[in-house]
Order: structure tokens, then C-alpha cells, then sequence
């Protein structure tokens, strides 16, 4: 049995639990003694924090869980100064060089003048790290989770080719570009969009999905999260919305289950539009999981219980 | 006892956040919102321009949201660079409400094509890195967003044409964005590396030539000799916007940092957007800015005093009978608990840790908010103390 994909990029608009829903699948994909590497981009620490851990510096790539499944996660939060030096450094010999530019001011000018250079460099690293396996290099990792900016920049930054194609014709960042751009359209990568139940983040779920199908990117899993499961049928919902139900729960004031029908009125209708938007999300052809909402909040019991759910539901694994 | 109480859990020794106070006041003339993605920024933005020009204040609104989801919720279609009026509101009171998104590249041809001649401002245009500047840059959206601040400030204060302008942030990547950007554009703008760029040999920093010119290899190196010569090009024709550039961006900051201006930090009840509204509040009194509070959005509440342990048992108890629905309603009263307990405890750590910040809250609502009756519902939630 091998990891079916080595590199999942994981996106989804603000508020969805997209660092979080990252972090379980990289905490799925560590079974028995595997090594997962789990990177984020621009410098929230929200990895760290989820694990209770001390922030990632640098270019440190740190253990930062051991899961239960007997795998470790490592942690690694890419910055585009630290990846322009060192590849400086690796392909050109040149890291005081690449610390003199940084003096200049010149790596701040041409990620920032060229963004599209600094998203060569961000998911240039990612790169780097998904090829160290291939090239039997030391701290290789048996699958990368790169948790990506958000869905309505998705398309944009993993498109790194089009970044540069108007910048740069020929040269090596143009050849650094195509060789990115082949790993993410390779068999082996697969991107997961999370989504909550609700209008915004469907709508910018279907957005994404349509702005990132040029990109030949494959798109693997869209992740319900925060879903409240019922085991209610669609009449049952319909009946409990209306808010015409009487309940009898003994030991229950009459005001009380009054107050019990009426807030049981909202969550029934909250339920029924959910429902709604999951069927937009099924329309979309994509296999979908669902990861029931925890009212405890994000700890890494919790995020350990997500893995679970996601190997449950996604096919992680060939053969 | 206090977690299950029906009322919003904002303890005794958090102040109040006074909405209408602050929309009462006529010096108040600009109110920033800002906050990580997904906290309702554009609805809370829109819900206090509707309130205020519901109020009698002449309110020009101006989302950033590339989602256009103001342009929703206001009942207007698309909406463009300049303001349009939003007519269904109430004009009782002598107000008015203008709604305008933000469109980045045309704010920023504008400067352009306002600050320089025909001919230069022709090449500029067609540049290939002032495109992915003006279009892509990631601190290009926070600062056209202040530009265009500053022009309806001005057009305001000109015309009498508002007396009001509230602003919704775009999504920052990190909390310090929103103030950095217009620095970090112009520090980039009129930096050494770019006057190097253009005189490489003269001038004061001509000792530096040769460090310059090894570095100059290097960039050559990575990037391909052709990138260099455009980017000179581009500089050369953008060379005389440059100290406009950081002018501006000085004066926007010092009608941020004045008393007629004031930040709203929006957050949620979670754990990241209450930790990134501790970076907004800190980062803003570090600047000496305005804060007057916290927006605290979606936050749950529940009318029946049960624990959720309780409602659990109960629950058990009707276990395998036929009332599936109340067995059903129990269990979802005590996920509903849950979640406020969870939500009380990170609101008491934020208040413990900053005892000063005001709040007000809206409590989650059922439906989405997506017309203007829903605005107002907000509005009225956003002012009410309890």
C-alpha cells in the first residue's frame, strides 16, 4: 500500500477550517511509521497552533505530531525570502549573494513587482519537497499537505506557468515554472477544496472549480465541513421547520419545550439549507466528504478524529 | 450558570461598543471595518451604512471584496468604480446611501493618467510589470483601497456630497497588511534598489557600484537578462509618480490616525479570527489609531437554560421510543450549548487579555443575509446592548 498522491493542496475561502481540515488529512495520510510533511504559506502559524506546538522558523522543517496510527507530521512554513536563497544557494552556489539582494531590497522588489515570481518561489519549495522521495534525497517526506492560500486566489497562484509566461520567455525561473506546473498536473498531485454548508463558501467552491479547470490541475475531494448530521428524514426537517411541532420531552416544562420547539425550529431549517447546498456541490461531479462539526472546538483530539473521518472517506491509499 | 444564560455572554466589565453613538456623531466621518476573511466584514460595513443613512448621515459605502457580495446584499447589481445611489432606503431622516466596489487597476490608471503626461502615461500602461503591478500585487488592493478613500474623503469634504464614508478591508493575508501596504508600496516604489536600477552609476550611492553590479548579475542570472531591461524601462517611465506615491500614502495615513476617522475590528466567536482581531486591535493602538471596539459576528445563543449534559440524559432517556424528533431537538440543544460554552470561553479569554476593547454582538442569525430588511435586522443587533 502506498499513498495514492503525494502532494495534496488544500484550499478554501476564509472561515471554512482549511488550515484545520489540512492538518487532519496530513495526519491521515501518516499511517505506521510514515513521514508526512504538512506546509503553510504566509506566515499565520496556524499549523502550530493547532498542534500546541512553538511557531516554525525559517526554513526549519520540525516534527510536529506523532499520530496515533503510528506516522509523524512534520511542519514547514514557507516564506518566499528564505526560498529565493535557497535556491540561490542550490543551483547557483550563491547564498551571500542571495542575503545581499536581501539587503538591497532586491528579493522584496521582485517578489513584490512580479508576484507571480514570489508564487514561483512559494510553491517552488513545495516542489522541492515533494521531489526529495523521487530523488532518494535525506528528510524525504511519503506525501507533502501544503496548505494553499484561499479559494479566491487558488486558480491564480498554483497557475505559476501563465505567472511568468508574460514576464519571463525563456530562462530558468520560466524552466523552474514548467517544471512545477508538470508535478501539479502530474497523477500523483490532487487538490481538495473545504467548504462550509452555507451560500458564500459554496459559491466560491463552484467559483474555484470552474476557475481552476484550465490549470489542468486535478481536483480530488470537496471537504463538508462543520456539518451537523441528522437522522431526520427530509419531511421530519420540513415538519420541525415549520415550527409547528409540539414536544413532549417529560420532565420538560410546557415553556420549555416550547422553547425546544422553537430553537429546534432553526436548526431544523438551518439543516434544510444545507441540505440544498450540499446538492449544489453534488452537482458538481466531484466526490465529496463530510466532517461532522465538533462544538469542543480545535485541538488535536479533534483534528485526530477529522483524520479519521477523511480516511474513512477519501481513498488515500493504492492498492 | 452564567454559560446558559439566553442573553449575549459579554461579561459585566467588557464595555459597550455604541454603534449609534458613533454614527450619532458628526465627526465621525470614516469607519474602517476590518478582520480576518469570513467574519462578515462586507455585511457588517453595509449594515451600518444602511443604519446611518437611515439615520439622517449622507454615507458613501466602499467594499474592497473582490466577491461582490456588498452588490448582494444592497439589492444593487454589479457594482463599479464610482458610487451609485441605493435607493430603496429610507430617506426620512435626510440621509442617503451610495454603495461603490472597489475596482484595483482602474483606481490605480488613475493615478496614472491624473499624474503624469499623455504620452508617459500611455507607456505605463502598456508595461507588462505595471499590469501585473497594478493588477496583482499583493498590497496593491489595500493600498488603492486607501487612495480611494482618500479621493471620496476629498470629493466629501468638496461637494458635501457625503459626511459619512465607511470602508470594508480586503481580506488581509495577515493583520498588518491593511497598514503596511501603502509603506511597503511606496518604500518599494522609491526604494534604493529601483534608484539603482535607474542610475546604476551616479549620484551618492556610486561607491556601492560594485556590490550593485555583482547583484545585478545575480538577478540576471536568475530572472533572464530581458526581465532587467523591462523592469528598467517600467521605472524609468514611473520614475516621476514616485514621491506622489509616498506623499499620498503619508496623508491617508495621518486621515486614518485623526479623530474623524475609527476602526471597527470584526471578528467571530473562534479561536483564528479572535486571534487575528487581538493582532488587529494591538497593531492599531501601536499606531496610535482609533479603535472604537469589536464587532463580535455570529454569535450563538440559546433562549432555554437546559446544560447540555442534562439535555443529553434527557435525551438517553427517550432513546428507541418514537420521539425521534424530540430526541433529535435534545441532542441538537446540546451541540447548540456546546458551541456557546466553547464561544464564552474564547470571548473571556479575548476580553481578559484585552480588557478594554468594546464589543457589540450579533448573534448567528438562520438565514443568510442577502437584502436589505436583513441589513437593517443586523443594524438593529449590531446597536442593541443586549
Amino acid at each position: 500500500m502506498t499513498p495514492k498522491h503525494t502532494l495534496h493542496i488544500v484550499s478554501g475561502k476564509g472561515g471554512t477550517g482549511k488550515t484545520t481540515i489540512a492538518a487532519g488529512l496530513a495526519c491521515a495520510l501518516a499511517t505506521s511509521g510514515r513521514r508526512v510533511l504538512l506546509c503553510e504559506v504566509e506566515g499565520r502559524n496556524g499549523i502550530t497552533e493547532r498542534f500546541d506546538v512553538p511557531a516554525l522558523t525559517g526554513p526549519e522543517e520540525r516534527r510536529i505530531s506523532r499520530t496515533p496510527a503510528g506516522g509523524t507530521v512534520y511542519g514547514l512554513s514557507i516564506d518566499a525570502e528564505d526560498a529565493l536563497i535557497e535556491y540561490l544557494d542550490t543551483f547557483y552556489h550563491l547564498s551571500i549573494a542571495g542575503k545581499a539582494l536581501d539587503r538591497f531590497g532586491a528579493v522584496d522588489f521582485a517578489t513584490s513587482i512580479a508576484p507571480g515570481l514570489r508564487d514561483v518561489l512559494l510553491t517552488g519549495k513545495v516542489y522541492e519537497a515533494v521531489r526529495r522521495k523521487i530523488k532518494n534525497r535525506p528528510n524525504s517526506y511519503d506525501a507533502v499537505v501544503f496548505d494553499a492560500p484561499p479559494t479566491g486566489r487558488i486558480a491564480k497562484f498554483l497557475n505559476v506557468h501563465a505567472a511568468v509566461a508574460g514576464l519571463a520567455k525563456v530562462g530558468p525561473i520560466r524552466n523552474q515554472a514548467d517544471s512545477i506546473m508538470r508535478l501539479l498536473r502530474s497523477a500523483t498531485t490532487t487538490l481538495h477544496l473545504v467548504t462550509l454548508l452555507e451560500d458564500m463558501p459554496v459559491t466560491e467552491t463552484e467559483e474555484a472549480v470552474a476557475a481552476l479547470r484550465p490549470t489542468r490541475i486535478r481536483i480530488g475531494t470537496v471537504i463538508e465541513n462543520m456539518v451537523t448530521p441528522t437522522p431526520l428524514d427530509h419531511d421530519q426537517l420540513e415538519t420541525a421547520a415549520a415550527g409547528s411541532v409540539l414536544l413532549k420531552v417529560p420532565r420538560l416544562t410546557v415553556k420549555q419545550n416550547q422553547a425546544l420547539a422553537s430553537e429546534f425550529a432553526i436548526e431544523a431549517g438551518r439543516t434544510l439549507q444545507e441540505q440544498q447546498r450540499h446538492d449544489r456541490l453534488t452537482a458538481l461531479g466531484l466526490p465529496l466528504a463530510s466532517i461532522t462539526f465538533d462544538p469542543g472546538g480545535i485541538d488535536e483530539g479533534a483534528i485526530f478524529s477529522i483524520a479519521e473521518q477523511l480516511t474513512d472517506q477519501m481513498s488515500l491509499e493504492d492498492g | 450558570m452564567s454559560s446558559v444564560e439566553s442573553q449575549p455572554h459579554r461579561g459585566p466589565t467588557v464595555p459597550f461598543l455604541d454603534i449609534d453613538k458613533i454614527i450619532g456623531d458628526r465627526e465621525t466621518k470614516i469607519i474602517i471595518c476590518c478582520g480576518s476573511g469570513g467574519v462578515g466584514k462586507t455585511t457588517t460595513s453595509a449594515a451600518i451604512a444602511v443604519r446611518a443613512a437611515e439615520a439622517g448621515r449622507k454615507v458613501a459605502v466602499l467594499t474592497i471584496d473582490p466577491a461582490r457580495r456588498l452588490a448582494q446584499s444592497l439589492g444593487v447589481g454589479e457594482l463599479d468604480n464610482t458610487p451609485r445611489p441605493v435607493t430603496m432606503i429610507d430617506t426620512a431622516a435626510g440621509g442617503s446611501l451610495d454603495a461603490m466596489m472597489l475596482n484595483m487597476k482602474g483606481t490605480f490608471d488613475d493615478v496614472v493618467i491624473a499624474h503624469s503626461t499623455p504620452d508617459k502615461a500611455a507607456a505605463i500602461l502598456q508595461n507588462q510589470f505595471y499590469v501585473a503591478l497594478s493588477s496583482e500585487f499583493s498590497g496593491t488592493q489595500e493600498y488603492m483601497a486607501m487612495e480611494k478613500l482618500g479621493q471620496l474623503h476629498a470629493e466629501a469634504e468638496a461637494s458635501g456630497r457625503w459626511d459619512l464614508i465607511v470602508v470594508d478591508t480586503p481580506p488581509a493575508r495577515s493583520a498588518l497588511d491593511f497598514l503596511d501596504a501603502p509603506e511597503h508600496l511606496s518604500s518599494l516604489l522609491d526604494g534604493r534598489f529601483l534608484r539603482m536600477l535607474l542610475h546604476p552609476a551616479h549620484g551618492p550611492l556610486r561607491f556601492m557600484t560594485a556590490g550593485f553590479s555583482m547583484m545585478s548579475a545575480v538577478m540576471t542570472k536568475i530572472l533572464g537578462a530581458q526581465i532587467i531591461s523591462d523592469v528598467q524601462t517600467f521605472v524609468r517611465a514611473f520614475e516621476a509618480l514616485f514621491g506622489g506615491f509616498r506623499q499620498r500614502a503619508t496623508s491617508t495615513f495621518e486621515l486614518l490616525s485623526s479623530r474623524h476617522s475609527t476602526f471597527l475590528v470584526v471578528a467571530t466567536p473562534q479561536h483564528d479570527a479572535l486571534r487575528e482581531a487581538e493582532y488587529f486591535v494591538d497593531r492599531l493602538t501601536e499606531e496610535g489609531m482609533p479603535l472604537s471596539g469589536m464587532v463580535l459576528n455570529r454569535v450563538h445563543t440559546s433562549a432555554l437554560a437546559i446544560s447540555p449534559e442534562r439535555a443529553l440524559s434527557l435525551a438517553e432517556d427517550l432513546a428507541g421510543t418514537s420521539a425521534v424528533l424530540e430526541v433529535e431537538a435534545l441532542r441538537r440543544h446540546a451541540a447548540l450549548m456546546r458551541t456557546i460554552e466553547t464561544e464564552t470561553r474564547l470571548m473571556e479569554r479575548f476580553a481578559a487579555a484585552r480588557p478594554a476593547v468594546a464589543q457589540t454582538q450579533v448573534q448567528s442569525l438562520p438565514t443568510d443575509v442577502t437584502d436589505l430588511s436583513a441589513l437593517r435586522c443586523v443594524g438593529t443587533l449590531l446597536s442593541d446592548k443586549d
